[in-house]
């Protein structure tokens, strides 16, 4: 069967001198995607209670892309130092209309090089996670056909060379992920968040394909890189800048903020993000996988990948106006997720609108430093925000799913892996400085953000929400991990088993080591991604602002952490016995009681009892959802009633009154029916027995009769005979 | 010598016998007799055409005629031969051999 792929994809590429001249990896680079969704179909196919060949199945399919993906970026490295073309392209006609060809392609650039590895190893590092922590639920094997099948898409997405195709892959993704988040279908509010999910990203899509077709009807290709005739190369982003669009707008801003769009949805960018914090309702290793680490960040590699487009018309240091809309909508992002995330007590939903918060970081990157800030933090990003996750899932599992923080506690000793292991992750995400992968990263896009010409205003953001990152996560590892165990009294917290650990050690190596390859002073990833050659300048620390503003950025982060220290963790946080005036029931019921037997009510927070209306906002979400509720859904429920009253009333009413007149038409038809045409047809057939009683009465099989008919033809015939010959005279009577 | 009209008369009216017998008789067997005078009045005018036709003189193919009478004379026993068997066999069945009876094929 691959063999026949080949040889359909050879002969659709046969016109393309580059496949003769490509070299294997990059040839077959479609197999990336491609076997972790040939292994989802086959786990597909199984029975439900063949775990542990679906878990082999995924396990193993992602491991042969994770090898493909390590060539493929071994290959680039090779390209790139020895200061040949980093970017090959590989495309194909995939159908003909008319005159007008539709191409499809893959790109092996160090931007897909980066991101493949990145994608197949922390998704592997999940599924192997995923075999421990899904090792009780029934459906196991769908749980491995969705991964997988998540993994296939997500890899397309980023080898796609063509929008079209990047398209197509980006729909799997969507629902992939509608498909996870309601995985526990049963539970009536996954349903609900897979179909917010669904519905919030639809949106954001439709712009996405408006841009799509609209950049098509521009310049006839879909393709990003054909040899100069992509549609982001410069032929082509001449032609979409001399097209204006509405308001100031080229076509090239307006198709770059229409795909923006898309990306927005998929990023959980303000005001479509309200679909990715209910979308921790699906299992944790999915939100580790897809809601932080990888779909959602599909979203900035969308902006990366387009940023040709984005970035076309700007002056030397100046910005375009899709820039600047992008960089706006990242800050606000940035500062909105950091803000909610102060005031959330599920474990998973802080880190929800933590990763929020972080996606508007990298936009803001994307926007003010270009495409290396922001995706340098995203790669950094994805490894601690993985960790993250699966850490908390190990809490989560270890508390017998618990996911409210006030009801944990002093977990570093119950588990003290997970602990350490989420330390590392939580003080990445914080920007601990020098030590961890998060300062470097963070650190290059506030600096990106200082020096942006345009205004200051996101730098302020992202400093807020930089203090504001140290002090959510401050807040969190201390209700969590210190303390004392507010948990029910009669159960307690265990370690996870290795299969679990493991992979967040893995992680936590990874969170502290990437953050080598994005110093100023040895800036590999930058040079990598923009295919320049690297040199250690340990000068670059010397260069007026950067000190300062690292060591500002350092004393926030200090800061947070330390405020965070100082309200949460500074004396225990108990839970109050419950008085009698005590407005709380307690949910939890018998053995909700402390030792002694007592009620507890629940805990309220510091910040809460200091001001319960900022608090009531923020925990709230700033009230996006009910404000949605309120407008968007309200509209919406008033025009499908409309829709649906004009549906009953008036073309019902019409159908109904053509209904009566064919009703009518049909009674006319069955009386002429029943009167003329059946009496006619009636008569005839009487006739016809009349008529067949005569004949059967001639054939009724008596021979002497049949001798008579004969004696008497034979007269005839003899007579006939006699008469024709008397006229033509050869007989005279 | 007999004009060939004497021998179309004879014909004619031993035909017009066979057919009266065939027509009339209710035993299969007396219209089978019918039947083959009825042949043999045609096979009569064979040999009286032939006679006083151009060929007699047995010259060429003169010999025609007489085959043809030859032939008929066979087919007519062979037609005979299978008409009696099947009355015999009729008769074995149904112990009859009254044609106006004979209404059925089946067995």
């Amino acid at each position: 069967m691959m063999a026949g792929v080949a040889s359909f994809m050879a002969s659709g590429i046969a016109g393309d001198a580059s496949l003769l001249t490509a070299v294997w990896i990059v040839r077959n680079l479609w197999l990336i995607p491609a076997v972790p969704m040939l292994a989802a179909g086959l786990i597909a196919l199984l029975k439900q209670p063949r775990r542990k060949i679906a878990a082999a199945l995924a396990i193993s399919a992602l491991g042969f892309s994770l090898l493909l993906s390590i060539g493929a970026f071994a290959h680039v490295l090779s390209a790139w130092h020895s200061s040949s073309a980093t970017r090959e392209v590989i495309n194909f006609n995939w159908f003909d209309l008319g005159s007008t060809h539709l191409q499809l392609g893959w790109v092996l650039d160090p931007l897909a090089a980066v991101m493949l590895v990145m994608v197949t190893f922390v998704g592997l590092l999940i599924f192997i996670y995923s075999t421990g922590y899904m090792a009780h639920d029934e459906n196991f094997t769908r749980f491995f056909c969705f991964l997988s099948l998540f993994a296939g898409a997500m890899l397309g997405v980023l080898i796609a060379n063509s929008l079209l195709l990047l398209f197509m892959c980006w729909e799997i993704v969507g629902l992939t992920s509608y498909l996870l988040i309601g995985f526990w279908y049963h539970k009536p509010s996954a349903a609900a968040a897979a179909k917010k999910a669904f519905l919030t990203t639809r949106v954001g899509d439709i712009f996405f394909l408006l841009g799509i077709v609209w950049l098509f009807a521009q310049t006839g290709t879909l393709l990003f890189y054909n040899n100069g005739a992509g549609a982001m190369e410069p032929a082509a982003l001449a032609t979409l800048l001399g097209q204006p669009a509405a308001w100031g707008l080229t076509a090239a801003g307006a198709i770059g903020l229409l795909i923006f769009a898309g990306a927005a949805g998929k990023s959980g960018q303000l005001p479509l993000h309200v679909w990715l914090p209910d979308a921790m309702e699906g299992p944790t290793p999915v939100s580790a996988l897809i809601h932080a680490a990888t779909m959602v960040a599909a979203g900035v590699y969308l902006v990366a990948r387009v940023y040709p487009l984005m970035s076309a018309g700007a002056s030397a240091g100046g910005t375009t106006i899709s820039l600047t809309v992008v960089a706006w909508v990242g800050a606000l992002t940035a500062l909105f997720g950091a803000l909610v995330a102060v005031a959330q007590n599920d474990i998973k939903r802080i880190l929800a609108y933590s990763t929020v918060s972080q996606l508007g970081y990298m936009m803001v990157g994307l926007a003010t430093g270009g495409v290396a800030v922001g995706m340098f933090h995203l790669i950094t990003h994805a490894f601690f925000k993985a960790l993250l996750f699966l850490g908390a899932g190990s809490v989560i599992h270890g508390c017998h799913e618990e996911q409210d923080i006030r009801h944990m506690g002093r977990l570093r000793l119950d588990m003290p892996l997970t602990f350490v292991t989420y330390s590392v992750g939580m003080l990445a995400l914080s920007g601990f400085p020098i030590f961890f992968s998060g300062f470097w990263s963070k650190d290059a896009i506030i600096g990106a953000a200082h020096s942006w010409p345009v205004s200051k205003g996101p730098f302020v953001m992202l400093i807020a929400g930089a203090l504001l990152t140290a002090f959510y996560m401050a807040r969190q590892v201390a209700y969590v991990f210190f303390g004392r165990w507010r948990g029910p009294a009669n159960s307690h917290a265990h370690e996870s088993p290795l299969v679990m650990t493991l992979p967040l050690s893995i992680l936590a190596v990874f969170a502290i080591a990437l953050g080598i390859l994005g110093t100023p002073a040895w800036p590999w990833f930058t040079s990598f991604i923009e295919s320049k050659p690297v040199l250690l300048d340990l000068h670059a620390f010397a260069e007026p602002g950067l000190l300062p503003l690292m060591s500002f950025a350092s004393l926030l982060v200090f800061l947070g952490l330390g405020l965070g220290w100082w309200f949460y963790a500074r004396k225990a946080i108990e839970r109050p016995a419950l008085a009698p005036v005590h407005r709380h029931v307690s949910e939890h019921g018998d053995e909700d009681r402390d030792e002694e037997g007592r009620e507890f009510g629940e805990i309220t927070d510091v910040l809460e009892v200091a001001s319960p209306t900022v608090w009531g906002w923020l925990a709230h979400r700033l009230y996006f959802d009910e404000l949605y509720a309120a407008t968007v859904l309200r509209w919406y429920a008033a025009l499908a009633w409309l829709s649906d009253w004009l549906d009953r009333r008036v073309w019902g009413g019409i159908v109904t009154v053509v209904a009566n007149g064919f009703r009518g038409i049909g009674w006319m038809n069955r009386s002429v029916d029943s009167q003329w045409i059946d009496g006619t047809f009636d008569k005839g057939c009487e006739e016809l027995v009349t008529g067949g009683g005569v004949l059967a009465w001639l054939q009724a099989g008596r021979a002497p009769g049949y001798l008579r008919v004969l004696a008497v033809g034979l007269l005839v015939l003899a007579g006939l005979a006699l008469v024709v010959a008397a006229a033509t005279g050869q007989v005279r009577l | 010598m007999t004009p060939l009209a004497a021998f179309l008369i004879v014909a004619a009216l031993v035909f017009a016998i066979g057919l009266a017998i065939a027509l009339t008789r209710r035993n299969a067997i007396l219209v089978l007799i019918g039947i083959e005078l009825m042949l043999n009045a045609a096979n009569l005018n064979l040999i009286a055409f032939w006679r006083f036709g151009p060929h007699s003189s047995g010259t060429g193919d003169g010999l025609t005629g007489m085959m043809f009478a030859i032939f008929s004379i066979a087919v007519a026993a062979a037609e005979a031969a299978v008409g009696l068997g099947l009355v015999i066999a009729y008769h074995r069945h149904a112990k009859t051999t009254d044609l106006d009876a004979m209404t059925r094929m089946k067995g």
